[in-house]
């Protein structure tokens, strides 16, 4: 299950990116990817399509939304998060 | 090349109903951006918007009219009723001709679509009313104002998102400075705040979930708002000749792309349309004593447009006042350039300088005078109109005191 959430992340940044899945780094941030701002917010529309989630995600103030984006490990830690959040309630 | 001159102004937004209820608001530095009233509202992420609200249009316009208006094209006649009654303008015979109509919009018919997509997809109808091509084109707005008061000279519409306004009143400006026209209709409207308008939006997550607050540290956003702001334009020795009342004159104009991004604005782009308006308007860069911004209260917005001014005035980008209205009424979109341009005619009239309100913390990226939260009295003669919009594409507008 686990594993799923983040291969699914992984290939929706990968896509992207335009880079194969295991060219994707757990440790790489969008930046590094070649990800803008553009690409940032399809991949979060992409991801709560995947997982029929919302994403609390402002680009104005990316740095205090609760979804951490500062490298692929936080974008999948935090879809963890919302997807068990979702499954709760 | 013919001198431009404005003679009558007119608008209804969130702000006011009229010209004089808009500036006594930004006089009073007061907020038009409220909680949204629309269908489906709990569905929308973003539930607040510069909404014009207690307009009834049954008691302006009767059912054919509006079976034909859109919300987009109501607010513009509204606005050219009262610009042309101010301007005392009759147009027949020659000045007919002689008279033309630009605005800008950026959506057309928006309700209107939203409504009939209602029909056809949600509700399953095979069948529309039979005007709603006619009721949501673009250049309907100009359509109805050309023939309601005959004007039968150069009309079109322009659209280029957030700078629709400011692009259409520069080709009215050069329309009649180049001798092509001797009066213009001219400014812009927009009518967005509908279900799928802003559900459009909030995919680019740039919505404020609950002000505009343009050039604070905090700001989190743009909001959307609605209406419209129409003016005449006329030649300068026309209006002379007849005693008309000169509200102010229109001395230059700008208009640059940025080849660069659809989405992020550019400082070197925004700052060579600022200079370029104010060679085109033949003053020196410290004549000007304010801007009105284009102030989105984005996070990028903001940042590079304070940049660009500093890059455009180089010292005096210290000692003018810039702030940006679109905290009180909203972002009009294609019509915003139009709303704001109040603003500059307030600041020349009348001496005061239209606050930025919802300023809360100072940005270090935003360091310029930008008229924190009260309004300021000011003799300026010189003042800008800044519109840079989605695309890239930029234009600004440059007036003085006659």
């Amino acid at each position: 299950m686990s594993d799923d959430i983040k291969d699914k992340v992984i290939a929706i940044i990968a896509e992207q990116a335009v880079l194969e899945p295991s060219d994707v780094n757990m440790d790489a941030t969008l930046e590094d990817l070649g990800i803008d701002s553009l690409g940032l917010v399809e991949s979060i529309f992409a991801i709560e399509e995947a997982f029929d989630i919302s994403v609390p995600f402002n680009a104005n103030e990316p740095e205090k939304s609760e979804f951490d984006i500062s490298s692929v490990e936080s974008i999948i830690a935090a879809v963890r998060g919302l997807v068990a959040e979702q499954s709760a309630s | 090349m013919k001198r431009v001159v404005i003679t009558g102004q007119g608008t209804i937004n969130a702000l006011g109903t009229n010209v004089s209820e808009t500036w006594e608001a930004m006089r009073e530095g007061r907020c038009g951006i409220g909680p949204l009233e629309m269908r489906d509202v709990d569905r929308l992420a973003i539930q607040i918007g510069g909404q014009v609200k207690g307009y009834d249009p049954e008691t302006v316009f009767n059912r054919q009219q509006i079976l034909l208006y859109d919300r987009f094209t109501q607010f513009t006649l509204l606005s050219a009723r009262e610009a042309i009654a101010q301007a005392g303008l009759n147009f027949i015979g020659d000045l007919a001709t002689r008279t033309g109509v630009v605005l800008g919009n950026s959506g057309g018919g928006m309700n209107t679509l939203d409504e009939n997509y209602r029909t056809v997809y949600e509700d399953g109808k095979n069948r529309v009313h039979p005007f709603v091509v006619p009721k949501l084109m673009n250049n309907a707005a100009a359509s109805h104002v050309s023939m309601e008061f005959n004007l039968k000279g150069p009309t079109f519409t322009v659209s280029t998102a957030c700078a629709s306004s400011n692009h259409a009143m520069g080709q009215a400006f050069q329309i009649i400075r180049s001798g092509m026209a001797e009066v213009m209709i001219t400014g812009g409207s927009e009518s967005m705040l509908c279900f799928g308008g802003v559900k459009a939006w909030e995919g680019l997550r740039v919505m404020s979930k609950d002000a505009c607050r343009p050039f604070s540290a905090n700001r989190n956003g743009m909001v959307q708002g609605e209406g419209a702001a129409v003016f005449v334009f006329e030649e300068y020795e026309h209006a002379r000749a007849r005693g008309a009342e000169i509200l102010a004159e229109v001395i230059g104009f700008a208009m640059t792309s940025d080849a660069a991004d659809i989405v992020m604005p550019s400082k070197q782009g925004a700052a060579r349309t600022i200079a370029g308006a104010v060679k085109d308007a033949r003053v020196n860069p410290e004549q000007v004593g304010y801007i009105n911004a284009h102030g989105t209260g984005t996070a990028a917005n903001d940042k590079t447009e304070c940049a660009a001014v500093a890059d455009a005035f180089g010292h005096h980008a210290d000692d003018l006042m810039i702030s940006s209205t679109k905290s009180m009424h909203g972002h009009l979109i294609g019509g915003t350039g139009a709303v704001e341009l109040l603003a500059c005619t307030l600041a020349l009239r009348e001496g005061v300088i239209a606050p930025t309100i919802g300023y809360e913390e100072p940005d270090p990226e935003c360091a310029l005078d930008v008229v924190p939260n009260v309004a300021r009295e000011a003799k300026v003669e010189v003042v800008l109109s800044n519109a840079f919009a989605f695309g890239g594409l930029n234009a600004v507008l440059v007036l003085s005191r006659v």
